[in-house]
């Protein structure tokens, strides 16, 4: 069958993004530009210990010094309401700001400065002096495995990708013919999305409060704080207009965002708060530094016959976190005897958060590299023996696939990428000083969808107005919203303004996860399609051939409601306006999550080819292609979608080559927290890239035929470089990143 | 950041008066260094005098020379026609360093002065005898990834980060310098230090002394020039190892060379015993390997380093293969 593969000419079509020009005109305002009347400005104090209690803390220099308005520590804090109640597990909470004197990391926020200004805080905020009792502090991963322990979580959720897990019989490797035994290390990742996490706090009134805040969320933000600070919820109002990035750090609310909370309570003024690159480095998550130990054991001929996995990651002393570390494993191939083992180790370290393809990126890399180790043991082309192994059916759930196009992701990108060209022993392909290699992997991320409503406001001047509280961190939502209305109503994009990121627009999901698309684009469909029963029943009391109208049939054209069914009616919207005796017309749609999870198994893909060369004498490597293949179902809107997979390719870069967060084990500080000193990849370093979707429906997701596209861009990325790597030069890294020194 | 005051001076005599009246003065170049030592706490200078205003700014041939003022900028200096014609390793060197934003702030004497990026230097949490003598040095032990291997001292391990240094001390150029005692010329190799007990100097400038201008000697090098930086991303990271390679070629004859590296001391290192070695040699890769042997005595990691002891010869060997065009 031919497949309906996103062409040129559907790039041509695209819409672009629709806020893009405000923001590269700088007319849009994020978080830390917005300004208020009588605006302070708070700046954090840290801990220099990483495990202890403060003994005293000398704010006296701070308070004189000029233009400081207060100093607000464990001694002076207005206070959590939420901290108070009974049933509170410290161990299972966020970190309480300032509610006793314990240090449990490096950099933890122990007092604020607020000035009248952002040098007189900071200024401030360097005069404040702590003394400790230093307790032993445990922050080094490796060496602490003893105290790995199956999280919490896992208990209440058996079933679940952290709980241990035996499919067919354990360790079953062992008895295969062919078999790969290894450890994998992926360590720390930190988000930095460009704009750093900032925060406006305003108390409206003692019981009011207005957040200008980066978040994934607004809507969540708004029920976490109004739990915290024990307020009704429709008494706090999250502003996200624009969020310059988040990866995932912003998927909950983080302690200086309490900070603020607490600081504009006390000066009863707003205050703003914004981290430093420094600070973003330790207090907004991070992919958690994570060891696995994989086995696969294969017949002969390829077939797998047992995996064994087990993943042990970093949290903090006083939460857990956990991610599907292990979910790729169960589901991706056609294996029968499957085991993992899920265990966190709490440390002296900040809680890590969800970071893009979450969980599924940590795991892909151990499980891809491992069925690449397994390749070469068993002589049978990569390609070829994940297509040995291709699952025609979910053997995890033991369910049919909503749709499934990964042989074609395979195919094409093979195509795409000259895999001919690949030899298939390790290190024999030169090109001058450079040693050549192609590597593959694969990537999956569940796709679902949850509930949102959108309201939209039709004007009688033709424009349409639409609203969710959705946040756009990034991917394009409010321009694939645009595309999906235009699409379906038959307005043209530039008369459509779809608003978001308010916590008092309708209901939306975080964006997180992939689901935004799904959800509020399901939402986006029902409103229209609400809106043209609406107009078709005004129709119908004006003319006939409205009665039966099936909104599908009704499309807006020009100036006139048309009816493309064989009554071919005609009505011009103008009249209809008059008729109703309205300027506007307000309507909502809903849309939520159908029994459709209990039938399906829903999941998205990603294919990653790489071409990389390693420098003979240097161990520098530069990637010189990279093919990407990803069926998301449906493309809604072309070019953000285009921009998603670039940027999850160049995250994966950053991931296999560069990206590491350096704790010193010795005082449990961050050692590389800078831009300067935390590698991202630059535009150098990024080659030629070609971004490719299978682009067929989905049929059993949501009316748009779409899956979820922002984390599956990144999974596999990362191992499909290693393998490149190791395709040219004969050398495993299985320690990430690739730097050069591992490889000279 | 301290509180500190600001005054631009229109002369480089008030800004020498300036600089005598207060020990803890320091001279604003561009800015990209100091500012940031500044914010992180690591510095904190009472005063700082604006020299942006000051005529340190001409590129000029003198006899046999060129004088290049220090306050050109790194964009204006590396794109100069005569600094590409006389003295293109420069150029090289420079567009290796940084990043096009910075280049453009960032002065001649402002990078010569540029201070270590040890981490530990720049968290002021951490021990360090080089940002506060006597507390020890974190990175002997700690992270010491982009650490010395040469010439270090038990009191500080940390490198020079310059790219442009590199290729000045391969150049033989020397920086003059004027003072509350006149002016004077201080060859580059003896312009930086070595950590030994007094990891907080970092050269041999007086306090009071400002830098005018660089100058350096013409020489037969510019067809055969390399500056081979290794990094872990292809731009905007300081250098792993770095390796300045001047050759002046006679057939297959190595005539002259200068030969300096980068990431691997307190100051930028001239190799003299691998120029020794190869001058009046056949270019070739034998040869090059010998020479980075030669070049490599003496050297010591301290962990995270050690793949330096590699990586460090590796580089010679290529940027000699690059400059002379031999492959074998
Ligand atoms: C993120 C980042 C990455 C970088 N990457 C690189 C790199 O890869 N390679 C590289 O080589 N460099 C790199 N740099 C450093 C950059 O080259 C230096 O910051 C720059 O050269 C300093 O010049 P400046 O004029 O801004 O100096 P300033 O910051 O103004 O001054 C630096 C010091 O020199 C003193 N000074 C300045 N001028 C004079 C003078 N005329 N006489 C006496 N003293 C003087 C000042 O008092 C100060 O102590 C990087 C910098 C940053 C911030
Ligand atoms: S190497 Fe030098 S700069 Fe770094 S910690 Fe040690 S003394 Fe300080």
């Amino acid at each position: 069958m031919a497949k309906k593969y996103l062409d040129n000419a559907d790039m041509a079509r695209a819409i672009s993004r629709v806020d893009g020009r405000a923001k590269v005109m700088g007319a849009a305002k994020y978080a830390a530009e917005v300004q208020l009347p009588d605006l302070t400005y708070a700046v954090l104090v840290e801990s220099s210990i990483g495990q202890g209690t403060i003994t005293s803390l000398d704010t006296k220099k701070a308070e004189w010094a000029p233009g400081v308005i207060s100093v607000i520590s464990h001694l002076n804090t207005p206070g959590v309401p939420e901290y108070k109640l009974e049933n509170q597990d410290v161990i299972q909470k966020q970190l309480r700001v300032f509610d006793d004197a314990n240090i449990y990391f490096n950099g933890q926020p122990i007092a604020v400065v607020i000035a009248d200004t952002l040098e007189r805080a900071q200024y401030g905020a360097s005069l404040v002096k702590a003394t400790y009792k230093k307790e032993n502090h445990l922050t080094n991963l490796e060496s602490n495995l003893s105290r790995a322990a199956v999280p919490k979580k896992a208990k209440a959720d058996p079933k679940g990708f952290t709980s241990d897990f035996i499919r067919g019989k354990a360790g079953a490797y062992k008895d295969a013919a062919v078999q790969v035994e290894e450890e994998y290390i992926q360590p720390s990742e930190v988000h930095h999305p460009m704009e750093l996490h900032s925060i406006i706090a305003n108390w409206e009134a003692a019981d009011k409060l207005t957040l200008v805040d980066k978040t994934q969320g607004s809507q969540q933000t708004a029920a976490s704080i109004s739990k915290s600070f024990q307020l009704p919820v429709e008494n706090v109002k999250v502003l996200a207009t624009y969020v310059g990035g988040a990866f995932g750090s912003a998927l909950r609310v983080w302690p200086h965002e309490i900070v603020a909370i607490l600081a504009a309570k006390k000066v009863q003024k707003p205050v703003k708060l914004v981290l430093s690159r420094n600070q973003m480095s330790y207090m907004v998550g991070y992919r958690p530094h994570t060891l696995q130990k994989v086995a696969l054991g294969a017949s002969k001929d390829g077939k797998l016959v047992g995996i064994s996995h087990e993943s042990y990651g970093k949290t903090s002393m006083y939460e857990e976190f956990t991610e599907n570390v292990l979910q790729m494993t169960r589901m991706m191939y056609d294996v029968p005897n499957i085991d993992t083992k899920y265990r966190i180790v709490p440390l002296n370290v900040s809680t890590p958060a969800p970071m893009r393809g979450p969980g599924e990126a940590t795991g892909s890399f151990a499980l891809e590299c491992a069925m690449d180790e397994l390749s070469y043991k068993l002589n049978i082309d990569p390609v070829e023996l994940r297509l040995i192994n291709y699952a025609a059916e979910d053997p995890d759930k033991k369910m049919a696939w909503s749709s499934n196009y990964l042989k074609e992701c395979y195919r094409l990108g093979a195509e795409k990428i000259g895999w001919n060209k690949r030899k298939a022993e390790a290190g024999t392909v030169q090109d001058g000083e450079w040693k050549v290699g192609y590597g593959v992997a694969t990537g999956t991320f569940g796709a679902f969808r949850s509930a949102a409503t959108v309201k939209a406001t039709y004007k009688a001047d033709g424009s349409l107005l639409l609203q969710s509280a959705i946040a756009d961190i990034g991917p394009g939502t409010a321009t694939a919203m645009t595309a999906i209305a235009a699409e379906n109503l038959g307005i043209p994009p530039e008369k459509i303004v779809f608003q978001l990121g308010n916590s008092t627009f309708p209901k939306a999901p975080m964006q997180g996860g992939s689901n935004s698309l799904a959800t509020v684009g399901s939402a986006t469909v029902a409103v229209c399609t609400n809106l043209k029963v609406e107009l078709a029943k005004l129709a119908a009391q004006q003319k006939s051939g409205w009665n039966n109208a099936v909104p599908d049939h009704v499309k807006i054209s020009g100036a006139d409601l048309v009816n493309s069914d064989e009554t071919s009616a005609k009505v011009s919207l103008a009249s209809l306006f008059s008729q109703s005796g309205q300027l506007e017309m307000v309507i909502s749609g809903s849309a939520a999550q159908g029994d459709e999870k209990n039938k399906y198994s829903f999941y998205s893909y990603s294919v990653h080819f790489i071409e990389a060369h390693v420098h003979e004498l240097t161990g520098v490597v530069r990637i010189k292609n990279a093919v990407s293949v990803v069926d998301c179902g449906t493309v809604v809107s072309p070019k953000t979608a285009r921009s998603q997979l670039m940027g999850g390719i160049v995250g994966g870069i950053g991931m296999a080559l560069m990206e590491e967060a350096v704790i010193d084990d010795r005082t449990g500080r961050t050692v590389n927290a800078s831009f300067g000193d935390y590698h991202v990849p630059v535009n150098a370093d990024i080659p030629q890239m070609e971004m490719l979707f299978v682009n067929e429906r989905d049929e059993h997701l949501n009316p748009m035929g779409s899956k979820g596209l922002g984390e599956v861009v990144i999974i596999g990325v990362a191992p499909a470089v290693a393998n490149a790597v190791y395709n040219a030069t004969g050398i495993r890294v299985r320690h990430l990143p690739i730097t050069p020194d591992k490889l000279i | 950041m301290n509180n500190f005051q600001y005054t631009r001076v229109k002369s480089p005599a008030t800004a020498i008066t300036e600089l005598s009246k207060n020990p803890a003065a320091k001279l604003l170049a561009g800015g990209t260094n100091l500012i940031d030592l500044m914010k992180y706490g690591v510095m904190s200078p009472d005063k700082l005098v604006d020299i942006n205003r000051l005529e340190f700014s001409d590129i000029k041939r003198g006899q046999g020379t060129l004088h290049i003022g220090s306050m050109v900028r790194n964009s204006v200096a590396a794109a100069d026609a005569t600094v590409l014609e006389y003295q293109p390793l420069l150029s090289q060197a420079m567009l290796a360093g940084a990043s096009a934003q910075l280049r453009n702030k960032a002065s001649m004497g402002g990078n010569l002065l540029q201070r270590t990026r040890c981490p530990y230097f720049y968290d002021i949490t951490a021990d360090c005898n080089k940002r506060a003598p006597g507390t020890g040095c974190s990175a002997l032990e700690g992270f010491n990834r982009m650490h010395a291997i040469f010439g270090a001292s038990s009191s500080c391990i940390a490198v020079n980060p310059s790219d442009m240094n590199v290729a000045l001390v391969a150049l033989d150029a020397v920086v003059q310098v004027s003072g509350p005692k006149g002016n004077r010329s201080i060859m580059m190799a003896d312009f930086h230090r070595l950590p030994g007990t007094h990891p907080e100097l970092d050269s041999t400038l007086d306090k009071k002394e400002i830098i005018t201008g660089i100058v350096i000697p013409d020489n037969a090098f510019a067809k055969h020039t390399t500056y081979l930086k290794v990094r872990d991303r292809a731009s905007y990271a300081f250098a792993l190892i770095s390796v300045a390679a001047a050759l002046e070629m006679d057939g297959s004859t190595i005539k002259d060379l200068r030969l300096a590296m980068g990431g691997v001391a307190h100051k930028p290192w001239r190799l003299t015993e691998a120029e020794n070695f190869l001058k009046g040699k056949t270019a070739s890769v034998a040869n090059f390997k010998l020479a980075a042997e030669l070049a490599m005595k003496g050297a010591k990691s301290y962990g995270h380093n050690d793949f330096k002891l590699k990586l460090a010869p590796n580089s010679i060997i290529q940027a000699l293969k690059t400059a002379s065009g031999v492959k074998a």
